[in-house]
């Protein structure tokens, strides 16, 4: 569960917004929704635990994480998040099947290749573990990205703008398989995009 | 996955940097590596062989040149000695002991030294087959001697006048091999040994059977002979001292006093050294600029790369990894290549040294060998280890200072 209190950040010092109180229950799906430079990326930050320095309270199943120290959040971001970005910002000195090794070695979790091969295989791209990530189309590695997010069975999902950069096909199919293995996983999903398309993908929408 | 291994794949992901980075640094290593061999089996030779030799009398002229001579047998003699005039010397009340070296030929590049077994024992010399001397033309050799002329005990040789291969052969007066000596890995095993009078014999042709005399008063230094001999002459004579005040007086004595020269071992060796040591300065110098060259090249590639690498550095940060992670990976970058270039670089520097011995037959007489370890050879690799620190210090500041949110939002 997520729920934040009277959070508000403010760039410099004149420019300051103010966040309305959001309550999102264990695997709920919510788009985010609003213009360019409305803060969606800024709340998603936030609530994310990759952007400090606010005013309010932010509780991820029950820890106010604007309470934890620096290391603690990273432990924290680790073991309770997954990130998707508009780009997939995978390490392309590694191949795919390393790429997604890297989510439980820096959560300090066990690293388990049946794992790997099962979540690539439910993201239809098992036969790409070995490739190398400059091999990929943008459709397969935006796919990449979103196994190395949900690897760990985090609880909370972020996904930014996660299907801006694909053509209609891609869009269409990448967030078909993020919804159905957010499901599946029973973990809360919260996308914020601008992107059209999926407005009719997911039913609880918050406006900014 | 784990730090080392995400280390390596960054590497291998740029091998045309990485080959050039470690590349340089290795070069730089075993220049310094083979300096570092070279110089310090050349003290230690030189320690070994002037061993028990605390002053060297002969013929005037430049000091070195007698020690070059005499004890490392490389140059060639500065002249003679009266024999009467060494007799006197070696009964001197601050010498303890006076060796005899006779010099003036060789066999195929290796010289024939006539001496007596007090020259041998001076090194420790054992006999690996065969007998020492004990008549006139009769000779023990060196192992290297023995190991590249492929002489055996019964062989005979004839000797050849002067130092070095084009002397005219002394046909009627050929030698025999009685023994050979064990390895000393000093000078020793690449002479001839022989008794002192069998050198004047094959110089004297028209003198016959010196030793068929009865000598009623032999010399203390060549028995053969009477003492007093007024003809006859030797080299040089190596001398030990009977106590510390002979260091002050001897030298001062001889050289004013007589004819002859006398010239220390220790001190001529810290001289030639002193000189050789400009040009292993400037070699050493050379290698540095080198090293420093390559660290200026990996901080350069850590640098470059640590801004494209931006996003995989925020990304592994929302993954869990923690700032000092990130810093730890940036300089484990920087020490593998270091350590990678260093381990290269004195396998290089052994390896080059192997060839050098292997490919040049001078060098085998030198006695250098190239798979010695030495105790620097661990600075330089704990060396490197700092140099890897110190050029990924500021990357990994870099690394460690990524902000999150700034980068993953894009701008």
């Amino acid at each position: 569960m997520i729920k934040t209190d009277s959070l508000s950040y403010s760039y410099g010092t004149e420019k300051k917004i103010q966040f309305s109180d959001l309550t999102i229950q264990t695997g709920e799906q919510f788009l985010l929704l609003g213009e360019s430079g409305s803060g969606k990326t800024t709340l998603l930050h936030l609530l994310g635990g990759l952007l400090k320095s606010q005013q309010g309270s932010i509780e991820v199943n029950g820890t106010d994480i604007t309470k934890l120290s620096e290391s603690g959040l990273d432990r924290f971001r680790g073991q309770h998040y997954g990130f998707i970005f508009q780009r997939n910002h995978l390490i392309g000195a590694l191949s795919v099947e390393r790429n997604l090794l890297m989510a439980p070695f820096l959560a300090g979790l066990k690293q388990n290749l049946g794992r790997v091969e099962e979540v690539l295989s439910q993201l239809g791209i098992a036969e790409k573990r070995r490739s190398r990530i400059q091999d990929l189309s943008l459709g397969q590695a935006q796919r990449v990205a979103i196994a190395r997010a949900v690897l760990n069975k985090p609880s909370v999902i972020l996904a930014d703008e996660p299907t801006s950069a694909l053509d209609d096909k891609n869009c269409d199919r990448v967030s078909d398989l993020l919804l159905s293995l957010a499901d599946k996983n029973k973990a809360t999903l919260i996308i914020a995009t601008h992107d059209q398309r999926l407005k009719d993908k997911v039913k609880n929408l918050i406006h900014l | 996955m784990n730090l080392l291994s995400l280390v390596i794949s960054y590497l291998k992901a740029r091998p045309l940097n990485t080959l050039l980075n470690i590349l340089l640094l290795s070069l730089g290593i075993a220049v310094i590596t083979i300096l570092l061999l070279f110089s310090n089996q050349l003290k230690e030779k030189i320690t070994d062989n002037t061993k028990g030799i605390d002053l060297v009398v002969g013929a005037k002229g430049s000091p070195l040149q007698l020690i070059l001579c005499n004890v490392f047998h490389i140059d060639f003699p500065t002249g003679n000695i009266k024999l009467n005039e060494a007799e006197r010397l070696s009964k001197h009340r601050l010498v303890k002991s006076a060796i005899p070296l006779a010099l003036g030929d060789s066999y195929q590049n290796f010289r024939i030294v006539g001496t007596n077994r007090a020259y041998a024992e001076l090194y420790k010399a054992e006999l690996a087959s065969g007998e020492w001397w004990s008549d006139d033309l009769e000779v023990v050799v060196g192992s290297t001697v023995a190991e590249l002329l492929k002489l055996k005990v019964g062989d005979t040789f004839k000797s050849a006048h002067g130092l070095s291969k084009e002397g005219h052969a002394h046909e009627e007066t050929p030698f025999v091999v009685k023994g050979i000596l064990k390895s000393t890995h000093g000078v020793l095993d690449n002479l001839i040994l022989t008794n002192v009078s069998s050198i004047w014999k094959v110089h004297n042709h028209d003198e016959v059977a010196i030793t068929e005399r009865v000598i009623a008063n032999p010399s203390p230094l060549v028995p053969t002979v009477e003492e007093g001999d007024s003809t006859k002459e030797i080299t040089a004579l190596l001398i030990k001292y009977r106590n510390p005040i002979a260091a002050i007086q001897l030298p001062r004595y001889i050289n004013g006093q007589t004819g002859m020269q006398a010239a220390s071992p220790a001190f001529e060796a810290a001289r030639l050294f002193s000189i050789l040591g400009v040009g292993v300065e400037a070699l050493t110098g050379f290698a540095y600029v080198l090293i420093f060259i390559s660290a200026l090249s990996i901080f350069i590639a850590l640098y470059n790369s640590l801004k494209e690498r931006q996003y995989d550095l925020a990304i592994m940060r929302s993954m869990g990894a923690s700032r000092s992670k990130l810093f730890i990976a940036t300089q484990l970058e920087g020490i593998t290549l270091t350590l990678f270039g260093s381990l290269i670089g004195l396998a290089m520097g052994h390896g080059v040294l192997y060839l050098f011995t292997a490919l040049v037959e001078e060098s085998g007489k030198t006695g250098i060998i190239a798979w010695v370890f030495y105790m620097e050879e661990m600075y330089l690799l704990a060396g490197s280890l700092v140099l890897g620190i110190l050029c990924s210090l500021l990357p990994s500041f870099q690394a460690y200072r990524t902000d999150i949110h700034k980068v993953l939002a894009g701008n």
